[in-house]
């Protein structure tokens, strides 16, 4: 078979290219350390997300509070139910959690598919019913942030939205 | 050799059929898309928020399975026919796809426009991707599966004609043309298992009761299966024109042909893979198998750069021909004031950009970013709606001719319809993409929350929103040119001299260059399955494993808890 230079030249640059995608993606989940969604949140009734075990002796209702739950250190935890067509907590009043934390979300839908995105930044999952969605976040500098639902969930979807913010150190009244 | 449509009347008969549909789709899914781009930008809303999700899903499915499916079945009769030189098997069996396609598309088409009025329940307002448990009119995935079966059937008839063929020319290579149709819908027959399980097994016994509930993330895992590859089967057809017709229309012919059956080889072994890739962001997937979607996603990367290099190589050596000379100067010695040309120049050039923000969906880390934002709705108009669709109406221009033995009615309005497509979809897929990085998500009537902002890095999202909507007018505008043109050929409202018949030329380097393994279909279709069962056994077997088949309340569970009681009494 019969190939010009220039396409042998052409086709060594596109390999190399594409090696080098999986080589940064690769350093970028291993060296940066990006956390990205897996299955580590395991499987949940739909219709019994709250009495999903977030660990030893505490379910997913007892973090679900508009203030972010504190583990240990910078850590905190927040449960969110994501359901047609509000954030609990999060739509009726803002989820808090204080700066420089590292935050893990747990939340679950008991309805249909909807995804969580906080615009501004790569906050972004999806919400499968059956399914439990673990991330972990930082959260660096006090800020406002929006929270959408970012996939078609039914008529009202436009409506589904709320917000988060990141609260100062010293205006933190949760624990610490 | 005769025009087309006089060599071999009864296979034009269906290409015209097909292309009718076809463009029938397209004026109902662009309309659509019009009245999207308006309401959502929030300056003409003549719909409320509830039916902009029907509207929704009549433009997704109108245009990405009803528009590009029938183009490409009809382009492929053509190709066959033409590149084989015989006509169909059994014309019945010709006749009973495509049969089956239109009645699959008019079930689900009722079972969508049912999403208009308050006269009937039925409704399936589903989008595109129909994620269970949201739940459509069984009629909606009755109609799909009607359809997919008519494109199964059309790969049979196709399939017999080659076997013939084969039969009656033994030791010759497999035309090219031929040989794309094959691997294509060898690619399409692994690709559809996916969608044609959710369908049957679960999705429609679902919505007629048959079964309480669904496994969500299986459903969803399914579709995309599907939702991938059926990206690159509408690409492929492209591919072909690009490859077979572009080349003879700038002047020349093909650089190679044995690079270009790779290509396509490439696309059957690489296409289905892939999926996962759409569920980056999916609990219930582990980060391993995510990983190595990613990986084949980015090997399919090859196959276009190689396209890329082939087609515009292909483009030189035809204005070299014409007496183009210098670096860069040949390119105005190319058929401008030709609409087949232009419309498909820029439509790839479109693509190349659709490329690289294809990259950036395709890295996991990357996609967290701009997943389910409107970036992503900016990367499928270029790519399906400005490659595929500008390459189509392009293509339309040359082959119109050849199936209904009229001249085209100006080829001067045809530039000007390609080139407003083009300006439009700069406009409206640039600025989707800019308010994709800002985050303002895709698939709502009305991205304007309450104490939620969305910021641009330049530029205002008004200003942007503005774009999308003129875009979107332009677009409209040469939408009913195209469809006008077409109307003025197909019955001849000119009455122009009869075109020439064309004749397309064969590869500088021809298919004999060709290694013979390239030609065993069995070989790579062998490989697409074992890659397809390495990257989705686990996962899949995860997904069952966590929630059942069926989800909580499944048959499934119900069943194995009938069967352990069973047990444990006759034990007992």
């Amino acid at each position: 078979m019969q190939i010009h230079r220039y396409e042998k030249l052409w086709f060594g640059v596109s390999l190399l290219l594409i090696v080098g995608f999986i080589a940064t993606i690769t350093y970028g989940a291993v060296g940066a350390g990006i956390q990205m969604v897996g299955d580590e949140g395991g499987t949940v009734d739909p219709g019994e997300i709250g009495d999903y075990e977030i660990r030893d002796g505490t379910t997913f209702s007892d973090i679900q509070e508009p203030q972010a739950t504190h583990v240990e250190g910078d850590s905190y935890e927040v449960a969110v139910s994501s359901q047609q067509f509000i954030f609990n907590p999060g739509t009726s009043e803002p989820i808090q959690v204080p700066e420089n934390s590292e935050v893990t979300i747990y939340t679950s839908s008991p309805d249909v598919i909807h995804g969580i995105k906080l615009p501004g930044t790569n906050v972004n999952t999806m919400v499968i019913p059956g399914e439990m969605t673990k991330i972990t976040v930082e959260f660096d500098e006090p800020a406002e942030y929006g929270i959408v639902c970012n996939e078609f969930c039914g008529a009202g979807h436009e409506t589904m939205a709320g917000n988060l913010e990141v609260v100062p150190e010293d205006e933190w009244e949760g624990d610490a | 050799m005769g025009l087309f449509v006089d060599e071999h009347p009864d296979e034009a008969f269906i290409v015209r059929a097909a292309l009718m549909s076809s463009f029938i789709a397209l004026l109902v899914g662009g309309l659509m898309g019009t009245i999207q781009a308006l309401h959502r930008t929030g300056f003409v809303q003549v719909i409320d928020n509830s039916t902009y999700y029907t509207v929704l899903t009549l433009h997704g499915v109108s245009l990405v399975i009803l528009f590009a499916i029938f183009f490409l079945v009809g382009f492929f009769q053509w190709a066959i026919t033409d590149s084989l030189g015989r006509g169909a098997v059994d014309p019945r069996l010709t006749k009973a796809w495509y049969g089956l396609m239109t009645l699959g598309s008019l079930m689900a088409g009722i079972a969508i426009l049912g999403g208009f009025t308050d006269i009937t329940s039925m409704s399936a307002d589903v989008l595109f991707t129909f994620y269970a448990p949201l739940e459509a009119h069984p009629l909606f995935y009755a109609g799909l599966a009607v359809f997919i079966v008519g494109t199964w059937l059309a790969g049979v008839d196709w399939f017999r004609s080659w076997w013939l063929w084969r039969k009656a020319n033994p030791g010759e290579r497999t035309p090219l043309r031929t040989f794309m149709v094959l691997t294509t819908m060898l690619m399409w027959y692994l690709a559809t298992t996916g969608v044609a399980i959710a369908v049957i097994f679960f999705l429609l016994p679902w919505s007629l009761g048959l079964v309480d509930s669904v496994n969500a993330l299986l459903t969803r895992t399914l579709f995309w299966f599907f939702g991938h590859p059926v990206v690159y089967f509408w690409l492929m057809p492209v591919y072909m024109m690009w490859y077979v017709i572009l080349p003879k229309l700038a002047g020349g012919r093909l650089f190679s042909d044995p690079l270009a059956r790779i290509v396509f080889v490439l696309f059957l072994v690489l296409s289905v893979p892939t999926g996962i890739h759409h569920q980056y962001l999916d609990p219930g997937i582990a980060e391993g198998f995510k990983f190595l979607a990613m990986s084949n996603t980015m090997f399919l990367l090859l196959p276009s750069l190689l396209t890329a290099f082939t087609v515009v190589a292909s483009i030189e050596h035809g204005a070299r021909q014409r007496g183009g000379t210098g670096y860069f100067r040949w390119l105005t010695a190319l058929p401008w004031n030709k609409p087949a040309f232009t419309g498909m120049a820029l439509a790839g050039l479109m693509f190349a950009a659709a490329g690289f923000s294809g990259m950036v969906n395709a890295g996991m880390n990357l996609n967290y970013l701009v997943h389910n934002t409107m970036w992503v709705v900016g990367h499928f108009h270029l790519t399906v709606g400005t490659a595929v669709a500008l390459t189509f109406m392009a293509v339309t221009y040359w082959f119109l001719p050849e199936i209904t033995g009229n001249s085209v009615f100006s080829e001067r309005l045809g530039l000007v319809q390609v080139v407003t497509w083009f300006v439009g979809m700069v406009l409206m897929a640039n600025a989707m993409h800019r308010v994709g990085l800002g985050g303002e998500p895709r698939r709502t009537a009305d991205p304007f929350y309450e104490g939620v902002t969305f910021d641009t890095a330049l530029g205002s999202i008004g200003e942007l929103h503005l774009q999308i909507a003129l875009g979107g007018l332009l677009l409209t505008v040469s939408l009913l040119l195209f469809m006008a043109h077409v109307f003025l050929t197909w019955f001849d409202v000119a009455s122009r001299p009869a075109p020439k018949p064309e004749t397309l030329p064969p590869a500088l380097s021809g298919p004999e260059h060709a290694p013979a393994v390239l030609g065993n279909l069995r070989l790579w279709t062998g490989i697409a399955i074992a890659l397809i069962v390495l990257t989705y056994t686990l996962p899949i077997a995860a997904i069952v494993s966590g929630n059942g088949l069926f989800g909580n309340a499944g048959v499934l569970a119900w069943g194995v808890e009938t069967l352990v009681s069973l047990t444990a009494g006759v034990v007992g």
